[in-house]
């Protein structure tokens, strides 16, 4: 069990404040939340062992702040908050994770700031579009309860699914994160909506860091053909399909993830 | 007490069992598979008739509204059919009453500015001005704009639209949402300074406040009956009081169904399964479909969900008419037995503006001519003089509709 504290780091001039989630030692190392919101799951807790983790809240979804979004209207505005988050944090190379919602600001900051960015890591990332393989965002916000675990997992065997899938026995308490789970819904969506397509395709070519593109096979949100695209759109990348596994590779997929992601940091970069 | 016939223009007659093969009958229920363009061609010409029939009966006001991509009701231009309907009440002091059309669905949303201005020109003065914040699916699914958007562009597109209706002098808009070079509104609305504003919401906190600090008219507008709407009124009069705005009960308008019959058991014969069809198949929606995660306030998304004023929404599928009825989601009876319903809840919530829905669900023109007819004969007289002994005034009614009925023209 690594220890993380969460620090407030001021961005955008004086505008907003970011909070960030910090454990572990060693180099540096970003993690970039899915839709969903920050969790610091046991894939953040492994990776905490070799690195020091940062996992910014996005703007809005962190408990108590919620009316922080207000000064985030875009995808432009997020990417500057977090490239002034980074400055901040005098972090200047990092290796760069994103999940979904968080793999389209991963690219979006490693598009911006190519240099420094050390490697970068796809996790069922959003961010481009092709006609043949369409989504929305109206794809995971406009599921109830009874529906989204359906197109969120695929291996509902695994027992960190199963946490997930879990409620709060306490009755106020589970209604409190319900409310807590849709404002981070309606914050993420706010930058993003009605479609992600918001120009990734037009800067992805920047990326100069090595990349790895991973995905649940059987990923029923956001369809794997995404992996070679994205992989096309990047100088540098590997594809790693997930066998048994949907759109949430660190709940599902802990062991499968965390070795192709270790292995992959781990790699001398390739000239 | 002004009270007027609000339609929402249903299509009344899907096919059986539509509802197992389509999960809502809202944003992605497909015209060309359930339904016919002939028969919304029939469908708009009924309510226009049915609206200008409750003007011309003694309803005091007609009102149209706005939504899109459903079978709920898809009147997608309220000002289209409220100026046909204006045109058709020339030289009466009906209200025509817009709840209505959405500015935020409209960019920019000066277009709702002109269209406002230019339907109180038409109706000679009789117009008020419905401002909906708008159904969060509308403005998400339909429109394509993020949910969390709304409020913002809400509240600007009032002081943009407000601003335009009487300024003096073009001016420069350089706002958050929208940016216009030179503002010069044509027409101006004939009511000074602008037309009576009425908010339709659905229990937010957060439009109170905005109603109540403008001084314009909250319409309550729900799908949970007037017994639940008690805690949600109750909500609403005690932010008025600590705001410092008075009592004044035209400072509320409230929306029934109501079905009058010859008795009460030919009521529940008559009415039962046309409520039904409105909860059960026009309804048919998941929750979350219908309210898009951001399209509210924080304050009010957590009101809603940690105090739960109101039931889960997929209560309405297993109710009946029974409970609708004991709930008083609908008022229907003889029209003694409506009468005193009705009071009842103008009382108890204290509506100065009632709006009533004669037209419900599936109900079919004639029903519904009928029911019109009976409700303005044998329940109106007997609710005009609510608030007389109080004394107030209605600020929120347009004065040209205050005088004495005019001829028809």
């Amino acid at each position: 069990m690594v220890n993380t504290h969460t620090e407030t780091v001021t961005v955008l001039g004086d505008l907003l404040d970011i909070n960030i989630d910090i454990a572990g030692k060693g180099e540096p190392l970003v993690f970039l939340h899915s839709a969903g919101g920050l969790q610091w799951d046991p894939f953040l807790e492994r990776l905490a062992e070799k690195y020091t983790v940062y996992a910014p809240y996005f703007p809005g979804t962190f408990p108590g702040k919620p009316n922080d979004i207000e000064h985030v209207e875009d995808v432009w505005d997020a990417t500057l908050a977090y490239d002034d988050l980074l400055a901040a944090l005098e972090i200047e190379s990092t290796f760069l994770i994103g999940h979904s919602f968080g793999g389209l600001l991963a690219g979006e900051l490693a598009a911006f700031k190519p240099e420094r960015i050390r490697k970068l890591v796809l996790i069922a990332p959003i961010g481009l579009w092709h006609e043949d393989a369409p989504y929305t965002v109206a794809d995971w916000t406009a599921k109830g309860a009874d529906e989204l675990p359906k197109v969120l997992f695929h291996n509902t065997d695994s027992e960190l699914v199963k946490a997930a899938l879990t409620p709060p026995e306490d009755e106020d308490i589970a209604a409190e994160a319900l409310v807590q789970f849709l404002w981070t819904l309606g914050c993420t969506a706010k930058v993003i909506w009605p479609i992600p397509d918001k120009g990734l395709r037009k800067r992805i070519h920047r990326v100069s860091a090595p990349a790895l593109v991973v995905w649940g096979e059987n990923d029923a949100l956001i369809p794997p053909a995404y992996a070679r695209i994205f992989a096309d759109s990047l100088k540098q990348a590997e594809v790693c399909m997930i066998p048994n596994c949907g759109h949430v590779p660190p709940l599902e997929q802990l062991d499968t993830l965390t070795s192709a992601v270790s292995k992959f940091l781990a790699a001398p970069a390739q000239q | 007490m002004k009270i007027s016939m609000f339609h929402l223009m249903p299509y009344r007659d899907l096919p059986a069992g539509f509802e197992k093969k389509y999960n809502s009958s809202w944003f992605t229920l497909p015209f060309p598979k359930v339904a016919d363009a002939n028969k919304a061609a029939q469908y708009y010409n009924w309510t226009l008739d049915e609206l200008q029939f409750a003007a011309a009966a003694g309803f005091d006001g007609i009102c149209t509204n706005e939504h899109h991509q459903n079978a709920y009701g898809f009147m997608v231009n309220p000002n289209m059919m409220g100026s046909v309907l204006a045109r058709a009440t020339r030289g009466t002091n009906t209200a025509i009453i817009q709840m209505g059309e959405t500015a935020v669905f409209l960019n920019p949303p000066i277009r709702v500015a002109e269209e406002y201005a230019m339907l109180d020109c038409i109706s000679e003065g009789r117009m008020v001005a419905g401002f909906p914040v708008g159904l969060g699916g509308d403005f998400a699914h339909s429109y394509g704009f993020a949910p969390m958007e709304q409020r913002g562009r809400y509240r600007e597109a009032h002081d943009l639209i407000t601003k335009a209706w009487q300024a003096e002098e073009v001016f420069v808009w350089n706002g958050k949402y929208y940016q216009l070079p030179m503002v010069s509104t044509w027409p101006r609305p004939v009511q000074k300074p602008h037309p009576p504003v009425w908010v339709p919401g659905n229990a937010s906190p957060s439009t109170w406040d905005f109603v109540l600090q403008n001084n314009y008219c909250y319409c309550y507008l729900t799908y949970f009956g007037a017994k639940g709407a008690d805690k949600t009124v109750g909500g609403y009069w005690k932010r008025a009081k600590e705001l410092g705005r008075d009592n004044n009960p035209y400072r509320l308008g409230y929306l029934i169904p109501v079905g009058v019959a010859e008795t009460d058991q030919a009521a529940d014969d008559l009415y039962a399964r046309h409520i039904e069809y409105f909860y059960h198949k026009l309804l048919h929606i998941p929750e979350a479909l219908f309210m898009p995660p951001g399209h509210m306030t924080h304050s009010s998304l957590s009101y809603l969900i940690t105090k739960r004023p109101l039931p889960p929404f997929d209560t309405l599928k297993k109710s009946s008419y029974r409970d609708f009825k004991n709930n008083e989601y609908l008022v229907t009876g003889s029209a003694e037995s409506v009468t005193e319903q009705l009071l009842s809840i103008i009382k108890r919530l204290r509506v100065g503006n009632l709006m009533l829905l004669p037209q419900f669900g599936s109900m079919p023109h004639e029903t519904t001519m009928e029911n019109i007819d009976r409700i303005a004969k044998d329940v109106l007289p007997h609710l005009r003089q609510v608030w007389d002994d109080e004394g107030w005034e209605n600020h929120w009614w347009p004065e040209n509709c205050k005088q004495q009925t005019r001829q028809a023209a």
